[in-house]
């Protein structure tokens, strides 16, 4: 065995390779992409991205039904979408092991809403187990599988961003191969009908009543004895932050969170003077103490919002009195310190997206967006978008905008990237056309999954394995749902984008323009910088709402950072006086 | 061995901070430490700051480093040396490069950069190392290696050896570039203010 060092999201890949995973799906998500990158790398296994969570979930379904072990990730908001088959893969169970890895992402670093899997959990009545660092998130993957398979029924692996994304050491073995399960046809297991259901409905209570058993005895619901004045019942990360601000306490450390070890958890209060518990998100753990009549604290002393830290525990121990008020150790006074300007994400130098923004913006449209990296365009000075909900939102919320105001909805354009459209979006446009709406859709096609780190997806022409896939055409598929107006235009063509835009906002019925432009950072361009006449720029500044990286204005005149520039010209052609001059070169950038 | 050692890495995203905090993560390791360490990766690719927390022990539990309470901020550029110096305990060291990378609201005009960030830091820090990072990597054959000059430097503060810094270098950067980075390297470790 050697020691490496991992992070949470290559230790759960590791440990799907070591515990005889053959399957793995998912579709990807911050903070849980990388299991499944990890995973495709070792041998002989399958994995792939799906188009969506749903279907990522229902490969795996098949593929424990058909005996072998399989592992699906998602982010949390993914889990929504997964959700449906979820609830009724509880009454089915499995036959191989079957493992959900969802990543929350508490404090939002890169998510639209924060939200707690384990209400899932108790929702779909399965199982949940909660790592609080790599070497765990390895050891959590086996104890998953042998739990799924034991009680058949699937079980839901909960990470949180700072497991998924933190690096300790694992200790890394060898893959033991598991051998398929054999399927045997079992209608009455695996086809909920009514009357069939009824009678998973039952065997599902069954089987989480042999759990909740199991939970007393679990290794994995571990007592750390103390001094017995503080006693804390925690899970996850929080395990961490308390372990080091509390060396004293005696603390229950539930790695398994549903269903809760009741005798355990109350043997475990009576032996203590005063009961905390410390959880990330909601008081979920605290709701059960409570139900139970045991007295404890938690929200009442740690915030059910955001993401959790030491500083952050230390304050609200404080507070309470628990630990001593900090006395000032002489620290340095920086109130006076100068304001630090934020560093926030922008569209890269040479994107895609931004042009399309920029005129959007130009032509004072209500446009509804969608979740990518052209999120981005929404914020100033870009602003090209009114609204993001979830993945694939934008074109039904644009055609009930239309429905109920429809001159509103003349000027109301939907955006929405490549993987987003693959993921939900053809749904949405197919309501469209069926409710006889006349949305029009811009498909942002930059080939790729850029947000997540460039994922490939059906359209892409790649896979997970790194194979060659026919890829879909999308102007066929569009067409294929009954769209009339269908359009392709390079989105770095202004004139040509604008026209595109008018055309379609004019057209009768829906109209769908796809601006297609592979990613600036899948195609590396040769440099190719824009070059400024100084004697033309009258420092009016139009260029900067372009929001580029690689421009500033100072001095009353423009300037090109000609390591950042690639060339893409947008500038140019934004720029009335023409001081903006696209490099002379053999080539153009096409 | 030490019983604790809190580093904060911060700068900005392309700027080799991944890579800096592995040379440190792995050096570390060969010397027996435990070690957690994190990022936040996500939006941050988009040119966002970024930040590695780099914990070493006998035992680390958390694997992050507490405001105030960090031992060495190493940072890659100015504005986010000062954007993370409440961090830095009270006699905590600062290693601080003097590159200086606008944000995109500075460059549109809707923020000032502020004036002598460098001054600043030390007034109030008083072992600040202000390193001219990017030239010393220019000197050295590359001005990616910025971020191993700022290694150096801090290498020369730990007790670790040298040469655990060495191997590290040459298990973490491609063959083809370990001339450059282990010169950039030398160049932060036996690097003196002029
Ligand atoms: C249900 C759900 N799954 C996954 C995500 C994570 N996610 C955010 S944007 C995105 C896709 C972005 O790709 P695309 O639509 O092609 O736009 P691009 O970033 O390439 O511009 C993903 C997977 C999410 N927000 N919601």
């Amino acid at each position: 065995m050697t020691r490496k060092m991992m992070t949470g999201n290559e230790a759960i890949a590791r440990g799907a390779y070591e515990y005889g995973v053959r399957l793995g799906a998912g579709y990807p998500g911050t903070p849980s992409t990388e299991i499944l990158e990890n995973f495709a790398r070792y041998p002989g296994i399958y994995a792939e991205w799906a188009p969506n969570e749903k279907v990522a979930l229902e490969v795996a379904i098949g593929a424990a039904m058909a005996g072998a072990r399989a592992l699906v990730t998602m982010k949390h908001v993914g889990v929504n979408v997964a959700a449906d088959p979820l609830l009724t893969l509880a009454y089915t169970g499995v036959n191989g092991g079957l493992v959900l890895v969802a990543a929350d992402d508490p404090g939002m670093h890169s998510s639209q809403n924060e939200q707690d899997t384990r209400h899932y959990a108790r929702l779909a009545k399965v199982p949940v187990l909660e790592p609080s660092d790599s070497q765990e998130a390895k050891d959590m993957v086996g104890l998953a599988l042998e739990i799924s398979e034991r009680f058949d029924i699937p079980v839901i692996l909960r990470t949180t961003t700072r497991v998924a994304h933190s690096q300790s050491f694992v200790q890394v073995g060898q893959r033991q191969e598991v051998p398929l399960r054999p399927y045997q046809k079992d209608v009455q297991k695996w086809l909920m009908v009514p009357a069939f259901g009824r009678l998973r409905r039952q065997a599902l209570e069954q089987r989480l009543s042999a759990l909740r058993e199991y939970a007393e005895s679990a290794p994995v619901n571990k007592i750390f004895p103390g001094e017995g004045k503080i006693g804390v019942i925690t899970s996850g990360i929080s395990f961490q932050y308390v372990r080091e601000l509390l060396p004293g306490a005696s603390i229950l450390k539930l790695g398994l969170t549903y269903p809760l070890p009741e005798q355990l958890i109350k043997k475990f209060a009576a032996g203590v003077d005063r009961l905390l518990v410390v959880e990330e998100q909601e008081p979920f753990l605290e709701d059960h103490l409570k139900q139970w009549g045991i007295p404890c604290a938690g929200k009442a002393i740690f915030p059910a919002m955001g993401e959790f830290s030491t500083a952050l525990l230390r304050r609200c121990l404080q507070q309470a009195g628990i630990l001593p008020a900090a006395a000032a150790e002489g620290a340095p006074d920086l109130s006076d310190m100068p304001a630090a300007p934020v560093r926030p994400p922008v569209l890269c130098a040479g994107c895609p997206h931004r042009g399309v923004f920029y005129l959007l913006n130009k032509m004072k449209l209500l446009v509804t967006g969608d979740i990518g990296c052209y999120t981005l365009g929404g914020l100033p000075p870009l602003s090209g978008i009114d609204s993001c909900v979830c993945m694939g939102a934008s074109i039904g919320m644009a055609h009930g905008i239309g429905q109920v105001a429809p001159e509103l909805g003349r000027r109301t354009v939907a955006v929405i990237g490549d993987s987003t459209f693959m993921h939900s979006g053809l749904t949405g446009l197919l309501n469209v056309v069926y409710n006889r709406g006349s949305s029009v859709v811009l498909i942002l096609d930059n080939s790729t999954t850029a947000m997540t780190g460039h994922q490939d997806h059906p359209a892409t022409g790649r896979t997970l394995l790194g194979q060659e896939a026919p890829a879909v055409d999308m102007v066929a598929l569009v067409r294929a749902l009954g769209v009339p107006h269908v359009v392709t235009v390079d989105p770095l063509d202004l004139k040509a984008m604008q026209q595109a835009l008018e055309e379609a906002l004019a057209a009768d019925g829906p109209a769908v323009i796809i601006a297609r432009r592979p990613c600036v950072l899948l195609r590396k361009l040769p440099p190719n910088p824009v070059a400024v006449d100084e004697d033309k720029c009258t420092g009016c500044k139009t260029c900067l709402k372009l929001s580029c990286p690689a421009l500033s204005v100072v001095d009353k005149k423009c300037r090109v950072d000609s390591i950042a520039c690639v060339g893409c010209n947008l500038c140019v052609q934004v720029c009335k006086f023409a001081a903006l001059q696209a490099a002379q070169r053999g080539e153009t950038n096409a | 061995m030490l019983e604790k050692l809190d580093i904060l890495l911060v700068g900005v995203g392309g700027q080799g901070t991944i890579l800096a905090s592995k040379i440190l993560v792995n050096a570390a390791a060969a010397a027996g430490y435990d070690i957690k360490m994190s990022e936040i990766h996500g939006m941050a690719q988009r040119g966002g700051s970024v930040v590695t927390h780099v914990r070493l022990g006998s035992a680390v539990s958390s694997p992050m480093v507490e405001e105030g309470r960090t031992d060495i901020i190493l940072a890659f550029e100015q504005l986010e040396g000062l954007r993370w110096l409440n961090y830095l305990k009270p006699g905590g060291s600062m290693i601080l490069s003097s590159q200086v990378i606008y944000p995109v609201p500075v460059l549109a005009g809707l923020a000032a950069y502020p004036e002598n960030i460098p001054g600043y830091i030390a007034a109030r820090v008083p072992d600040t190392l202000v390193i001219d990072a990017l030239q010393a990597a220019l000197q050295c054959g590359n001005a990616k290696a910025a971020n191993v000059v700022l290694v150096g430097a801090l290498a020369a503060r730990l007790p670790l050896e040298r040469a655990l810094w060495e191997q590290a270098l040459k298990e973490t950067v491609p063959p083809r570039l370990l001339e450059v980075n282990l010169a950039a390297f030398a160049a932060g470790y036996e690097y003196r203010k002029s």
